[in-house]
């Protein structure tokens, strides 16, 4: 059997459409007070561009491609792990709320339903 | 069969990964499930990492001897890179963490551009489709680096003020064409005279320096108060680049992780600028806050100055009280201070809300978050459009370290560079205390007809300190009416 992946074309564009239309779909419905948390989550994902330099530097022949594939991996992996580190950080702050305040409204109850308490 | 294993493993974990980013992301759209999102994109992400390692059982003819090298080199450089932006990230102050979201997505960008830089040296791109699509994404990746270096600086304070020469954009837009003529000869002639692109490393070196320029140039006359917007563009743009790197490399994980990641991009920066009322060509394109600065004479009245004290008792006696906070409350760590007086004025039966401006902070979203550090629940934290109107009945608008988001001068002034922006209309409230440093202006240096006006009294001094007048005035008055 042969597992090779070949992708061209029309596959491509089928892939990067559906993608994107889910990228789209998928954000669209959060709330302004997660912005930021999910600007520096969605950062984090494309902190995957190291897996791509891995495979470029073990593909590397020459020192010239070295060099370069060890940038692309030293850069990629600091995505990755500064993306994850301050998203993490930023979501453990959104601490339950402690107690019910008696005029709360409806409709901001709605927006920020309670939680479980789950603190990193 | 032997040899196909590897690539099984792969192809199982890539699918997962891709599958868990997806999920991550969509826990992450909720509050609810926000924490555990981050989790499951990060398992993701290392299972991704760790097979991506049996690529070395499969790599090709040529890179076979250097291949305990290149392991070693991508072991270090995972350990080094990853290294120091965890520590780094895990070190760095809510405050700040604008700026290291720029520097991670510049990270990004720059391993894009790295990845497409070894394929284009190693004449590795296959057909026309390939070399076009690796320049493509070259070009994006090298501009997020260099743009979001930019971003970087500026919110850090390194860069302070727009740099501008005459004629900036068309500039740019040459810089852009000689860097696209570029990329199109190199096409050109790997194709037709089917010269390897290795034999013309400088035409290579010329494509990624113009790009790298053109990102600095791009950045560098935008304003520091619309910088959140451009790391959400450069975000989007670096999510563009993987994914035209994940095809190069035939690798679908990274073409999808890359084009959801350039699809919410693009979604947050309209939405970001939005709530800015502006377009984004707006944003890029025009030299904001390069109008004829306002003229303090422009501007009726006197600031008045008052005691941090007096302002406090003056709000335990009003009935309801609108916060309106901003970057300067979070410079001065002054949120749990902020709860406290809250609570206090809370006991004694004062309604009291906060207002949140969609770009309060440096980024959108970023006040919301240093209010949940402090503690501050959901419930009292209201956005711009669900309390504007309520400013009106309001006795006491309470301004802590904000100034563009409640400058009227945004309604009104046409010259102003934040003309068009939604504001909190906190001027609208009976009375407005504004508690400030000092006289200085705010991040976009316009002059606020608010702190002239006759409902509105100055308090000067650090927000932490005042804040913590203000709980000792009143909690001395409660002792008092007590006794």
């Amino acid at each position: 059997m042969q597992f090779a992946i070949s992708i061209s074309g029309f596959v491509a564009l089928y892939i990067f459409m559906l993608g994107a239309f889910a990228g789209w779909v998928i954000i669209g419905h959060v709330p302004a007070i997660l912005h930021t948390p999910l600007m520096s989550g969605s950062n984090f994902v494309h902190g995957i561009v190291v897996v791509g330099g891995i495979f470029a530097l073990l593909n590397a022949t020459t020192s010239l491609e070295q060099g370069v594939g060890f940038v692309a991996v030293l850069l990629g992996a600091g995505n990755a792990a500064g993306g994850f580190a301050v998203t993490d950080r930023m979501l453990a702050m959104f601490k339950p709320t402690a107690h019910e305040p008696n005029h709360a409204h409806a409709h901001a109850k709605a927006r920020h339903p309670k939680r479980d308490r789950h603190v990193a | 069969m032997l040899h196909s294993i590897p690539q099984l493993v792969i192809g199982v974990t890539d699918l997962a990964a891709a599958f868990l980013f997806m999920y991550g992301l969509q826990r992450m759209s909720s509050p609810v499930t926000a924490s555990s999102g981050i989790t499951v994109a990060g398992v993701g992400m290392l299972v991704a990492i760790l097979a991506s390692f049996l690529y070395a059982l499969d790599v090709g003819v040529a890179a076979r001897p250097h291949l305990m090298v290149n392991i070693g080199l991508a072991v270090v450089a995972l350990a080094v890179g990853g290294g120091v932006s965890w520590w780094s990230g895990r070190k760095v102050a809510m405050t700040s963490m604008p700026q290291m979201v720029a520097l991670y997505n510049g990270m990004g960008g720059g391993a894009a551009a790295a990845i497409a830089a070894v394929e284009l040296f190693g004449n590795k791109a296959d057909g026309a489709t390939q070399l076009v699509v690796t320049l493509i994404g070259a070009l994006i990746g090298a501009v997020s680096l260099s743009g979001s270096l930019v971003a970087w600086a500026k919110l850090d304070g390194v860069l302070n003020k727009p740099f501008r020469v005459r004629g900036q954009q068309v500039v740019n837009g040459l810089g852009l064409l000689a860097t696209l003529c570029i990329g199109g000869y190199i096409v050109f002639v790997t194709l037709a005279a089917t010269t390897p692109v290795m034999a013309m490393p400088e035409l290579i070196y010329l494509f990624f320096g113009l790009s790298l320029v053109f990102g600095i140039l791009l950045t560098l006359p935008i304003g520091g108060a619309d910088m959140p917007v451009v790391i959400s563009i450069y975000n989007a743009f670096t999510g563009l680049a993987v994914g035209l790197e994940g095809f190069v490399l035939q690798n679908p994980a990274l073409m999808i992780a890359g084009m959801v990641v350039g699809a919410a991009g693009l979604l947050l920066t309209l939405l970001m600028a939005k709530a800015m009322n502006r377009s984004i060509a707006n944003i890029l394109f025009t030299n904001f806050g390069a109008v004829a600065k306002q003229k303090r004479g422009d501007i009726k009245g006197t600031l008045k100055p008052v005691e941090a004290g007096d302002a406090g008792i003056f709000m335990r006696y009003a009935s309801s009280v609108i916060i309106v906070p901003g970057y300067g409350l979070a410079v001065a760590q002054g949120q749990q201070k902020l709860y406290e007086f809250v609570k206090l004025l809370q006991g004694a039966g004062v309604s009291v809300k906060f207002a949140v401006h969609p770009v309060a902070g440096r980024m959108p979203g970023q006040m919301d978050v240093l209010l949940a550090e402090a503690g501050v629940p959901y419930d009292l934290i209201f956005q711009l459009e669900d309390i504007n109107d309520e400013f009106a009945t309001t006795d006491v608008a309470l301004v802590i370290g904000a100034n563009d988001v409640v400058n009227p001068a945004a309604r009104t002034e046409k010259s102003s560079p934040i003309y068009g922006m939604p504001i909190l209309n906190a001027d609208k409230a009976k009375k407005v205390y504004v508690v400030k440093r000092g006289e200085g202006k705010g991040y976009a240096g316009v002059v606020n007809g608010l702190f002239y006006g006759d409902n509105c009294d100055m308090v000067y001094g650090d927000a932490a300190a005042v804040l913590g007048k203000m709980v000792d005035a009143v909690r001395a008055l409660g002792t008092k009416a007590a006794a």
